[in-house]
């Protein structure tokens, strides 16, 4: 189905910590078309300090008691003028959201497992690719690293669902100390038989880490990028990322319409 | 009753004046899903060479006051795959399509128009010797007047179809350019292209574009290119394609006050790709404000009659 803009309205803005908040948007129409993975276009109403939109994973389709989209969510960081002001974001204000765009994950069925990686921020795709693979019956587990226990949001989320969940922090404050992808390494070396599907989001480095060890291990692996993005829509060729397919040479596509979900062994680290 | 809206480039007739900007709205299919492609004016693809380009590493933009810095470095498909992969996808749609030629000399022009001229379904030639962004050819060309004259008569030659260079904004003086281009049997130009910017990243004290420089293009540039186009306007009779931070209606009219006969929307449709048909109604919308049948009648209708000064 073709993406729509919507002029949502906030329906809720959560603070998680003094960086992160989750906003509630009114966008049922968006939210009804989404599959795990794909993401919005966002511009608050109003904004004249920033011209383009700016890219967010849908983090959240929410439904009512029947199951009908009623509005979608988004996981927000602060990091510039968009996202602070998404930020301090009241009910009521108005926020155009395109969407929904890009490429999303393929979720696996059982026999196969799925393992998901979020880092930081990254943690967006999976609220909803965790849903998918419920509802398919997939075991899956997920992997989540940030930068303290008080940065890791929407573990009862997960667990409802029935996810297994193995945590990390760089400072240790809870999980285990340092990289997300030591535990990952350690519990697909462990595994005797069966096939592991791996998803990742977070920062580059990290996606490179994952995509190694996926590797390394013969599993497959699918990755969320984000580059700076212009349109989303594949018009300003911004957003590209160098892949190498096949007998191909390395080249770069556009990450709004050939991803954002790439094969992991496909893309060519900087 | 309905208001014309209609344009005509030489002998190329538009339903409205609204071009999608070359390098904004990439090889148009992409729009496919959510812009009717036949209710633009035209719709003018990313510049193609003979061959594939790669273009610059990332990051290749970045956000200004109200604009942006891009140094795409022209990455496309080449002439052959467009014809064959893109032009007649286009065409089915009913789209008027302009291309955007590049070339690193002026045999390289003359090549990619030849292809083009051959195949079925391209309405008009753009001839970028305008973009900032690369290191051979292209702006080589359009900042000469010598260098603009050879282009444009070698693809004048060569071709059956509207020639229409894109001029660059990074000279001193851009009339003489249009000049040039007429005079070498241009049937219209094109302008402006971006403007040659920079951004540092003061934190990093590193540039924030991978290739330091880029092209300033969105809101920013407006003024200087309605000046631009008023310039030109008055010193060459060809048509003149009016762009440079379009948003709406209003913008668009400026453009063709000044003595613009169509626009190019770039920038504007990052933001919101519903763009077009929001400008379309605001150009109706004015036409019955102001009792005028035909949008064609205001093309170079500006009035340079001092304003009253306001009174508070
Ligand atoms: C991301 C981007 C890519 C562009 N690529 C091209 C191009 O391939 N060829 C060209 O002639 N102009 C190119 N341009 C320039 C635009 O066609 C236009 O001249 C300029 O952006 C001014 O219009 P605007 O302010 O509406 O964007 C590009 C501009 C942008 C922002």
């Amino acid at each position: 189905m073709p993406p729509i803009d919507v002029d949502a309205t906030v329906i809720a803005n959560r603070r998680l910590s003094r960086d992160y908040n989750v906003l509630t948007l009114s966008a049922a129409e968006v939210g009804a078309r989404t599959r795990a993975g794909q993401f919005v276009m966002v511009r608050p109403a109003g904004m004249t300090e920033t011209l383009l939109r700016r890219p967010f994973s849908i983090f959240e389709v929410v439904r009512d008691g029947h199951g009908t989209p009623t509005a979608i969510t988004i996981l927000n960081k602060r990091a510039g003028r968009t996202t602070n002001r998404l930020y301090e974001a009241e009910p009521g204000e108005h926020i155009a959201c395109l969407g929904p765009l890009g490429r999303p994950f393929t979720p696996v069925a059982a026999p196969t497992e799925a393992v998901m990686v979020a880092g930081g921020v990254g943690l967006a795709p999976f609220a909803t690719l965790a849903e998918a693979l419920a509802g398919a019956g997939t075991p899956s587990t997920l992997f989540y690293g940030a930068r303290s226990g008080q940065e890791l949001f929407h573990l009862d989320f997960f667990e409802r669902l029935g996810v297994t969940l193995v945590l990390a922090t760089e400072d240790g404050s809870r999980g285990e100390r340092g990289r997300v992808t030591q535990p990952l390494d350690r519990a697909l070396a462990a595994r005797t038989r069966g096939s592991t599907m791996i998803y990742a989001c977070g920062p580059e480095p990290m996606l490179a880490a994952v995509a190694e060890v996926a590797g390394r291990h013969g599993q497959p692996c699918e990755v969320s990028v984000e580059r700076t993005m212009g349109c989303g829509l594949g018009g300003c060729y911004s957003c590209v990322i160098k892949v190498k397919h096949g007998a191909e040479p390395a080249h770069f596509v556009r990450s709004c319409i050939s991803g954002p979900v790439f094969d992991g062994a496909e893309i060519v680290w900087d | 009753m309905a208001k014309d809206l209609s344009v005509r480039i030489g002998s190329l007739e538009l339903p409205n004046p609204l071009i999608a900007a070359s390098g904004c709205f990439g090889y148009g299919l992409e729009y496919d899903e959510i812009v009717d492609l036949s209710a633009l004016g035209g719709v003018c693809v990313k510049g193609l060479f003979m061959t594939e380009r790669e273009g610059h590493p990332p990051p290749r933009i970045v956000e200004t006051p109200a604009g942006m810095i891009n140094a795409i470095g022209l990455q496309g498909i080449g002439v052959h795959r467009f014809v064959k992969e893109k032009l007649p996808l286009l065409r089915e749609r009913g789209a008027r399509v302009f291309v955007n030629v590049c070339g690193t000399t002026v045999d390289e022009y003359v090549e990619v128009s030849k292809v083009l001229s051959q195949a079925e379904g391209v309405s008009a030639l753009e001839l970028n010797i305008s973009c900032p962004n690369i290191k051979e050819g292209g702006i080589q060309f359009g900042c000469s007047l010598v260098g603009t004259g050879a282009v444009v008569s070698a693809v004048r030659k060569a071709t059956h179809l509207p020639v229409i260079p894109k001029l660059t904004p990074n000279v001193t003086d851009v009339p003489s350019f249009a000049r040039a281009a007429e005079d070498a049997g241009a049937d219209a130009v094109s302008l402006v292209n971006t403007f040659l910017a920079m951004a540092i990243d003061v934190e990093t004290r590193r540039p924030t574009i991978t290739n330091v420089l880029g092209g300033l293009s969105g809101p920013a540039i407006r003024p200087i290119a309605v000046r631009m186009v008023w310039e030109c306007a008055q010193e060459v009779k060809i048509p003149i394609i009016g762009m440079g931070g379009i948003t709406n209606a209003r913008d668009t009219l400026e453009f063709m006050l000044a003595g613009a006969t169509a626009v190019q929307i770039g920038t504007a449709n990052f933001a919101d790709p519903f763009v077009w048909s929001k400008v379309l109604a605001g150009l109706e919308d004015y036409l019955e404000r102001h009792r005028i049948d035909r949008l064609s009648d205001l093309i170079g209708a500006f009035d340079p009659t001092p304003p009253k000064a306001v009174h508070a």
